[in-house]
């Protein structure tokens, strides 16, 4: 047959789509399951480094990171517009993905005009409680905003009174790297264990300040800034004031204050 | 021309690596050499998954080139090297899931990375699998050479570390070193790659250009 | 209106394809010797990209997001086919580039010979993908994608014009051998882009 021929040029163009098509779809069902369980396991790392659980930094082998958080932590699911916890008619906590539910027309709203620049608020947030001893000893809420270049997504830890920082965590940020992208630097991490979240109020109050903000004791509700990064500096603490305030988990975090704990 | 004593085989592959170099003499690839090159993983698993691709690619078009007609031979290059990228990806996201997340859009952009498809339609299409597999690997090396090279520089003097190790401890860690955030930042990248392309025309004087 | 008006000029300036993304460095380096050929690629560039950007716009969101196939049989609401987006965006570029060339070919014979050269380097021109993939990123709708088409294009054009402005006065410098044509083309994008710098991080 001729090469140039209509007829040859279309069944070589169907041989080699089905080739390529065989590859693709061939590789990415084998692979699935593998990629779902490492999205999973990088969610559960960085929830458990927010809550100080893992250190910043600390190399853990998969399983290890598994067990720890199938020991230590327990995802619920809550009403953003009521703060009750609910059940969720098809999906287990384990399995739900807020940021899918926020993509979603029929699961989400739009967010009132925000400085964070959040668009759209899920009808149902998905936060992890820590437990010791069959209590809840920490509660953590995830959170997201505009940085400079992009959305920062990532959790905030809160200790038992509701107020106090446990540790805080990106796991998603797409910023200058050396500058912004210090975001995910353990030491000034470790600035923020200890401070005051929100005020004696319940209304959020942290900021992140220029300079140095002093330890905790003396300065609770101000953070390090990041140096050379004041868009993303700027951009954590409008995330924080927007999913800690009313519009995001005020009223959950309100609910659980009125009961004397999570 | 290949040197006296080697064959033409080890031509192929070694050629590209510093004289023939794709990034700084073919100008080809070059806008992922400024986006990955931040720190030298990203750097090196862009390499390698570059090699990959253009070594594969070369081999699958060049083993079909007989039978491919002219009329439609870009856009089976094309398909043929958007599925492999796209099995690139699908690997790196379970296997190397954060490294994954940081190099986000650019495994993707292989696809458009002229040093692929400038391989197989210059190279892959008039000579036969092997040489096609060696020619693909080796200029996916010497932009694999270059990318390194490029994330060393910037890692080293931005943060003082090398593969995430810190060798010069910063001031931030209680050290002395000061980082200079500035090669973090891709003009850096543009600097970094003049001065290695100066180099290696002032080695090689016949790569000069007038005006 | 001022929400695309502003998406318009983040795509232009603040999020310059070439500048800031670094998107398209091939031919922005390789076409930049002249103005007159910078000028045409860069209008290949904007005709392209408006016309790829919202047809993959649609593709993705009609055909391969996941449950975007509801609307044929609720069996099919499961389905996800995000992995082939590189495949479809690629081939969407590839041939509207070519119906491209051909209608010019045919129809403007003289809009086709002053792009003629440069629009099938434009399939493999990264600033097109790379369009395609922020839009899927950035979950554009069908019109923020029209308009982040025209101001993407309307940024590369831009950029390489003014490179090649710049190359065509660095004619008259002494520059030394072994930087002379790549080599100071690129220092000189890279300050470029450092003035450009200047404009991230503005919120509109």
């Amino acid at each position: 047959m001729q090469l140039d021929s209509p007829r040859y040029t279309l069944a070589f163009a169907a041989a080699v789509c089905v080739v390529c098509a065989l590859l693709v779809a061939g590789s990415s069902v084998l692979l699935r399951d593998r990629q779902q369980a490492n999205k999973l396991l990088y969610l559960q790392k960085n929830v458990l480094q927010a809550t100080g659980l893992v250190a910043p930094g600390e190399r853990l082998r998969d399983a290890e990171i598994v067990q720890l958080f199938d020991e230590n932590i327990r995802p619920r699911l809550v009403e953003l517009a009521t703060g009750e916890y609910v059940q969720h008619p098809e999906v287990a906590p384990e399995r739900y993905d807020q940021r899918r539910a926020r993509a979603d027309p029929a699961r989400s709203r739009p967010a009132p005009p925000n400085l964070a620049r959040v668009k759209r608020v899920p009808d149902v947030g998905l936060v992890y409680l820590v437990m010791r001893g069959g209590r809840a000893t920490q509660v953590v809420i995830p959170i997201e905003g505009l940085g400079l270049y992009g959305t920062l997504y990532g959790f905030i830890a809160l200790d038992r009174d509701l107020a106090t920082v446990r540790g805080i965590a990106f796991y998603e940020n797409r910023e200058t790297p050396g500058l912004g992208g210090e975001v995910d630097n353990p030491n000034w991490r470790a600035l923020w264990p200890g401070r005051k979240a929100l005020g004696e109020d319940g209304s959020p109050r942290i900021r992140l300040v220029k300079g140095v903000a002093g330890p905790p004791e003396k300065n609770p509700y101000q953070v390090d800034a990041l140096s050379g990064a004041t868009i993303t500096s700027n951009g954590v603490t409008r995330m924080l004031d927007f999913w800690l305030g009313e519009h995001g988990f005020g009223p959950y975090l309100a609910r659980l204050r009125a009961q004397g704990g999570p | 021309m290949p040197a006296a004593g080697r064959t033409l085989a080890q031509a192929t592959l070694t050629d590209p690596l510093i004289r023939n170099n794709p990034i700084t003499l073919q100008m080809l690839g070059i806008c992922s050499a400024l986006a990955v090159t931040t720190r030298l993983d990203k750097a090196l698993v862009m390499a390698v998954s570059l090699t990959c691709v253009a070594g594969l690619a070369s081999l699958m078009v060049s083993l079909i080139r007989n039978a491919t007609p002219a009329a439609i031979r870009i856009i089976v290059q094309l398909a043929i090297v958007s599925s492999l990228v796209i099995v690139v990806d699908q690997v790196l996201k379970a296997y190397l899931y954060e490294i994954s997340l940081e190099l986000s859009v650019f495994v993707g952009l292989i696809i458009t990375n002229c040093i692929v498809l400038g391989r197989t339609e210059g190279f892959a299409m008039q000579n036969p699998p092997l040489l096609s597999f060696l020619d693909g690997v080796g200029n996916g090396l010497g932009y694999g050479l270059v990318l390194l090279a490029v994330g060393f520089v910037r890692e080293f003097i931005g943060t003082g570390k090398v593969f995430g190790y810190t060798v010069l401890p910063s001031v931030y860690e209680g050290g002395w070193y000061v980082p200079n955030s500035m090669f973090l930042l891709a003009p850096a990248a543009f600097f970094i790659i003049a001065a290695m392309i100066w180099l290696l025309r002032t080695w090689y004087p016949e790569q000069q250009e007038e005006g | 209106m001022e929400h695309y008006l502003n998406l318009a000029i983040k795509a232009i300036f603040i999020e310059n394809m070439a500048l800031a993304f670094f998107l398209g460095m091939c031919s922005f380096l390789a076409c930049s010797r002249k103005v007159e050929t910078a000028f045409g690629l860069g209008i290949a560039v904007v005709f392209v990209q408006t016309l790829t950007l919202p047809l993959n716009n649609l593709l993705l969101n009609h055909l391969l997001a996941e449950g975007a196939l509801g609307w044929i049989h609720p069996v099919l609401a499961g389905l996800d086919f995000t992995f082939l987006t590189f495949i479809v965006f690629i081939s969407t570029i590839a041939a509207a580039v070519q119906i491209v060339e051909m209608a010019l070919d045919r129809y403007f014979p003289a809009l086709y010979t002053s792009l003629g050269v440069f629009l099938p380097l434009i399939a493999v021109n990264c600033a097109i993908l790379g369009g395609s993939l922020f839009m899927q990123e950035r979950d554009y709708t069908f019109a923020e994608s029209v308009v982040f088409a025209i101001g993407s294009g309307t940024g590369f054009m831009l950029a390489i014009v003014a490179l090649a402005a710049i190359r065509e006065k660095m004619s008259y410098s002494n520059v030394p051998r072994g930087l002379r044509g790549l080599g100071i083309a690129f220092v000189a994008t890279g300050l470029m882009s450092i003035g450009f710098m200047m404009f991230a991080g503005i919120q509109l």
